[in-house]
């Protein structure tokens, strides 16, 4: 258990810029080291991750934590994984209240904000060949940026709306078949 | 206050269980409930958060639920200690739908993967991600985050200019986010 922990702390502390920049750690030490799954049922599970709500690297987490010791062992790593975040995170608010009104420190997030939107942009074309976008779905993605960007809809109910219609698209299609 | 408590558990709560899609697809939520919905933050104060979230280690989802749910409770006007306790709140709120459906989906997800009613509702999903990543960008490009070209033309051009830079060098050069965000951090120190 103990060994559990501290291998999903150790993945959570170093795990910078998101969660597939933690898919060599992961390799690393949970396939490599430990072997506590192989390297096929690794890729299963990044597709299984990946498909799922929530955050990725804390469901890899969760999952190889249940495979090993059950709900314990989920609730372990999901804790290992969280808690360095966690408390780095608070000790930053804790003191970047009493820095954020400093000129210097807001000369420097004048230039970090620009390219903050430039990352988050950065990744939408990869994001758009990864989930095969074509002359026939683009549409999708588009009416997407519209609702939430001009009509101010939550993505929450964009994604919840593209999740039934895909459902509906697909008993439509197989009635006619 | 206990209302605040009980609606950050529910934002958070939900975005953990609609969050496809990683971390940038998250942030367009937590955006869009935090400071378009409840007002919670600035638009500023959201990228800051943004920003520090990248810089830190840890999942990005955890490191914005954590810094959330600290500004919405002192941007309220309580104590720290309170938003340490909103901070625990949402953090534990975003993890648990995951918990929850991980648990349920590791023993059933696996053997039903190709089933087609499951193919179809992520034929749906996956193209609206992209929507969702592209509206979270184009949501944060404010007068707030890029000055404007008559308030202070300065400030709105060296903008467009980091926001360039940081597009470019990340999509076609590859260059690590972290190195990015603390080049862009200097150019702001010393010219804005």
């Amino acid at each position: 258990m103990w060994e559990l922990f501290s291998t999903f702390f150790r993945i959570g502390l170093f795990t910078i810029g998101g969660g597939y920049a933690m898919i060599p750690l992961i390799e690393a030490k949970v396939v490599d080291e430990k072997q506590w799954i192989g390297r096929e049922e690794l890729l299963d599970l990044i597709a299984v991750a990946q498909s799922c709500p929530g955050i990725f690297a804390i469901n890899i987490g969760i999952f190889i934590g249940y495979k090993l010791r059950g709900k314990r062992g989920a609730f372990v790593t999901t804790l290992g994984t969280a808690l360095p975040s966690f408390l780095i995170i608070l000790a930053i608010a804790l003191l970047f209240r009493q820095f954020q009104d400093n000129i210097y420190v807001e000369r420097i997030f004048r230039g970090i904000r620009p390219a903050v939107v430039a990352l988050i942009a950065a990744p939408v074309f990869k994001m758009a060949q990864m989930a095969k976008i074509n002359r026939y779905n683009i549409w999708i993605p588009v009416v997407a940026t519209v609702l939430i960007w001009l009509m101010g809809f939550s993505p929450i109910y964009v994604i919840l709306i593209a999740g039934i219609g895909g459902y509906l698209y697909g008993q439509i299609k197989e009635d006619k078949l | 206050m206990i209302s605040l408590f009980f609606l950050l558990f529910w934002t958070f709560f939900q975005i953990g269980l609609f969050g496809f899609g990683g971390g940038y697809a998250m942030i367009s939520m937590i955006q869009g409930e935090v400071v378009g919905h409840y007002h919670w933050m600035t638009t500023s104060q959201f990228t800051d958060i943004v920003a520090i979230s990248q810089m830190t280690p840890g999942p990005i989802g955890i490191n914005s639920a954590t810094y959330v749910g600290y500004t919405a409770l002192t941007n309220a006007g309580h104590a720290w200690y309170w938003g340490v306790l909103g901070s625990a709140v949402a953090t534990l709120a975003v993890v648990l739908p995951s918990f929850i459906l991980m648990i349920l989906i590791s023993r059933f997800l696996m053997a039903y993967k190709h089933h087609p009613t499951v193919e179809h509702v992520f034929s749906g999903l996956r193209p609206a991600v992209v929507g969702l990543l592209a509206a979270a960008s184009l949501c944060l490009m404010t007068p707030e985050n890029f000055s404007t070209p008559s308030a202070n033309p300065w400030q709105f051009w060296i903008s467009v200019a980091l926001f360039l830079f940081a597009f470019v060098s990340t999509k076609v050069y590859k260059m690590n986010p972290i190195r990015v965000i603390l080049l862009c951090g200097l150019a702001g120190l010393l010219v804005m």
